[in-house]
């Protein structure tokens, strides 16, 4: 039983990270163009991560 | 407007927006910037991202470019100081046709988000509470069950407060007008459940139902969510579409300034001038210029009108090639086009409500569960006296017989459907438009712009093969619908340099092609002599004023009229024609097409009162249309479908919008709609069967939680597998109807 105590709330500590991490990316308008997503991979040019930061 | 003829353009070439109308659509983002959205229908893959992007990036002005590929928008940021930078030119440049993108309407979807929102935090109840359920139904002792179900109350009870809102709201004032509707069993269902599971929990009592409840919400949200995506993307493509009524005019004051305005702004009496190619924007009298009007989105004609001095023009007509300045007659508020939006509004009025099948076996269907319930509740009390155990049972029937499947079995079946239907370029505004196609027998079709493209054909034409280049050079550089049709003969013919080029609004075209001096036009001024009587539709070519041969024309057919009319018929729908063009046309067309029923000269009052005459003959009938005034008879339709080509007003009054070219749209949604039709019947009858089947189980007294969700979810897998044949159907429908009229297009 006590190892439950701290399973189940772990269990859904881990469910309600999940649940905000999508509404955060639905407030965050990921899910706004999902065909153009797929498609900038490709096209996106490659720059340094400093540059891209500055 | 050479190159328009990529497949599925089916949006006629109006004159790219000015400079001040780009200004006055967009919206400042900061003190410099300003933001502007262009619809960019043909965006399609990762190249034409880059493509866009490039091309408007490169313009001076112009600090930030994305485009949307799901919406096809692009949004462009620029600096307000600065001139309008040349989108439009730019993007053609790059192969794009582009359209400006207004956010008038209530463009941000706050419900789409609540729905997702909701439908997150129901299925993330349902999962955790199913994991404890398990272990529960798996066996655990006492202690630990009841410490399981307080976790689980603790997760459902904001879950089905946050999520249920949908249903509870939409049943509340279902129930305030004194209706039920879908929403009401479901809510009763839901909350029942919720309370008796909660005084179960607090009891320690060894069933509780929270897994049934937070489950049941979940799969009606997915429902729900499906539906309103299927909405969403029909409006998203339909708002893309080109706007054809201009949003404003350059006036002229008294004292010669010249300003751009706002079309609402426009008062009656002020001076507007209209250039060849741009749309009248108000009712008003011609004061200077004459020349040729296209009318045909306001009357249905088909050959263009010539007006002078004098003449009334009324909104909505096209300048084919005359620089006019007119006297604005009438407001905004009391042009053409707002007459046919308060005769659209009466039309909609006087349309007997529809009631969704959903609904209609809601209304059947709950009074029967509800009575059961309850019947279950006193039969037992009466036996066993237990009130308790009375009321646990007809909890069970409550959810046994929930309306889970119900729920999903018709938008299930309607998404389906809208997706096939899409995938044919047709855009369904709801779904209760499919059940609604699926009922008719009739279908009224409008004829210029509908049944044909309202673009003129040379038919037959006698001018040597040599002079032919000569003819289309000289018709290159008008707007004339008859001059257009001749450019197209011969494509080599717009390199050509003319000098001396003339138009005469009513006559022709002239001008000096290699010295000799060519003319186009009327028979009677292009060779100075009368010929034959039929001129209207005849154009004469002659050089140094010798006659060379003459061009006669038809109206293009909508490509595979004839075939769609064909299956139309086929299937036991009456076809007719209400037009508002000349008898003789309409006969020609409806002769050409097999159509035995049509009227001619019909204004838009006729039209409306043609179709309140067939309903009252106990008719269904489909209207299919284009132009602002088939917009009332749109509306007072049973169901109605309009191609991307029409008017705003037609676009909106309509049920569907088909973008493909082809009439073929038509056939292709009766089809689709009966189908679906079809499955939605099997899934409501499938899902009365299987609660028939599973009802004196619940009765009995023998339902456990975990009965209850085995038949939950079984049932709804059962109607979503049913809806999912709908794409199975597909091969059987297409080949045979779709190939067929194109090769009659090509034999006739």
């Amino acid at each position: 039983m006590s190892y439950l105590v701290w399973l189940i709330p772990v269990a859904i500590l881990m469910g309600i990270t999940a649940l905000v991490a999508f509404l955060w990316s639905l407030r965050d308008g990921q899910y706004e163009d999902l065909d153009g997503a797929a498609a900038r991979i490709l096209v996106d040019e490659d720059r340094p991560i400093r540059e891209q930061n500055a | 407007m050479a190159g328009c003829c990529a497949p599925g353009a089916d949006i006629a070439p109006a004159g790219r927006p000015a400079g001040e109308e780009v200004r006055l659509a967009s919206r400042a983002l900061s003190e410099t910037l300003m933001q502007t959205d262009l619809s960019v229908p043909a965006a399609h893959c990762g190249a034409c991202i880059r493509a866009i992007e490039k091309a408007l990036l490169a313009l001076p002005g112009v600090e930030a470019a994305r485009l949307n590929l799901s919406t096809r928008r692009v949004a462009v940021q620029w600096r307000k100081d600065g001139p309008v930078p040349p989108f439009f030119d730019a993007l053609a440049r790059a192969g794009y046709d582009a359209t400006l993108y207004t956010h008038d309407q209530s463009d941000d979807d706050p419900e789409f988000g609540r729905l997702l929102r909701a439908t997150a935090v129901a299925g993330f109840a349902a999962m955790n509470i199913m994991l404890l359920s398990v272990s529960v139904w798996s066996g655990a002792d006492a202690e630990t069950r009841h410490a399981f179900h307080l976790v689980s109350a603790l997760l459902a009870l904001p879950a089905v407060a946050y999520s249920g809102r949908v249903f509870f709201a939409s049943a509340w004032s279902a129930l305030k007008a004194r209706r039920t509707n879908m929403d009401v069993p479901i809510s009763v269902g839901i909350l029942l459940t919720l309370a008796l599971s909660l005084h179960d929990t607090f009891r320690n009592e060894p069933h509780a139902y929270f897994d049934a409840v937070v489950s049941l919400t979940f799969f009606l949200l997915i429902g729900r969510t499906l539906d309103h995506m299927m909405r969403r993307k029909a409006r998203t493509a339909i708002v893309g579409l080109a706007r054809i009524m201009p949003r404003g005019a350059v006036t002229v004051s008294a004292d010669g300034a010249r300003d751009y305005k706002e079309v609402r702004a426009i008062v009656p009496g002020e001076t507007l001038l209209v250039a060849p190619g741009e749309r009248i924007p108000l009712d008003s009298i011609v004061m200077q210029g004459s020349g040729e009007l296209d009318t045909q989105l306001v009357t249905g004609e088909a050959v263009p009108v010539i007006v002078a001095r004098g003449d009334k023009v009324s909104a909505g007509m096209l300048n084919l090639n005359a620089s006019l300045s007119l006297r604005a007659e009438r407001s905004a508020e009391d042009s053409f086009l707002s007459e046919m939006m308060r005769m659209m509004e009466a039309a909609e009025a006087g349309r007997s409500r529809y009631r969704r099948i959903a609904d209609r076996a809601a209304s059947l269907y709950s009074p029967v569960i509800h009575t059961l319930a309850l019947a279950a509740f006193i039969g037992w009390m009466a036996a066993t006296g237990d009130w308790h155990r009375a009321l646990t049972v007809a909890v069970s029937v409550l959810i046994i017989t929930c309306p889970c499947a119900l729920g999903l079995a018709v938008p299930m079946v309607q998404v389906m459907a809208a997706r096939r239907l899409f995938e044919h370029g047709i855009a369904l505004k709801e779904g209760g438009a499919l059940e609604r196609l699926a009922e008719i027998d009739t279908a009224v079709f409008d004829k210029t712009g509908t049944l044909t493209l309202g673009d003129l054909r040379v038919a037959a034409s006698t001018v040597p093969k040599h002079v032919l280049a000569a003819a289309a050079a000289l018709a290159a550089r008008s707007r004339h619908p008859a001059a257009r049709a001749i450019t197209r003969l011969d494509p080599a013919g717009e390199d050509l340099p003319v000098e001396d080029f003339a138009e005469q609004p009513g006559l022709g075209i002239e001008g000096r092609i290699g010295g000799a001096l060519y003319r186009l036009g009327r028979p009677s001024w292009a060779c100075a002599e009368t010929t034959a009587a039929s001129e209207r539709s005849m154009s004469a070519l002659s050089r140094d004023g010798v006659p060379l041969g003459t061009f006669s024309f038809t109206d293009t057919p909508r490509a595979d009229a004839k075939g769609a009319v064909r299956a139309l018929l086929g299937r036991g729908i009456a076809v007719e024609i209400v037009s508002g063009d000349g008898a003789r046309t309409v006969a020609a067309a409806a002769h050409h097409l097999g159509i035995e029923t049509c009227r001619a000269a019909m204004l838009p009052a006729d039209k409306v009162a043609r179709l309140e005459e067939l309903r009252r003959q106990g008719r269904t009938v489909l209207m299919v249309g284009d132009g602002l005034n088939d917009a009332p008879a749109l509306a007072a339709a049973h169901v109605s479908m309009a191609p991307g080509s029409a008017a705003e007003v037609g676009r909106n009054a309509a049920d569907m919008v088909f973008f493909t070219g082809a009439l073929s749209a038509v056939p292709v949604a009766l089809a689709t709609a009966q189908r679906a039709a079809v499955l939605v019947r099997q899934n409501l009858t499938m899902t009365v069967a299987y609660n028939i089947a599973v009802l004196p189980l619940a009765l009995a007294g023998y339902v456990t939680p975990l009965v209850a969700a085995i038949a939950m979810s079984s049932s709804s897998i059962l109607v979503v597998a049913n809806a999912l044949r709908l794409r199975g159907g597909e091969r059987t429908l297409t080949p045979t109807e779709l190939r067929a009229p194109k090769l009659a297009e090509v034999t006739s």
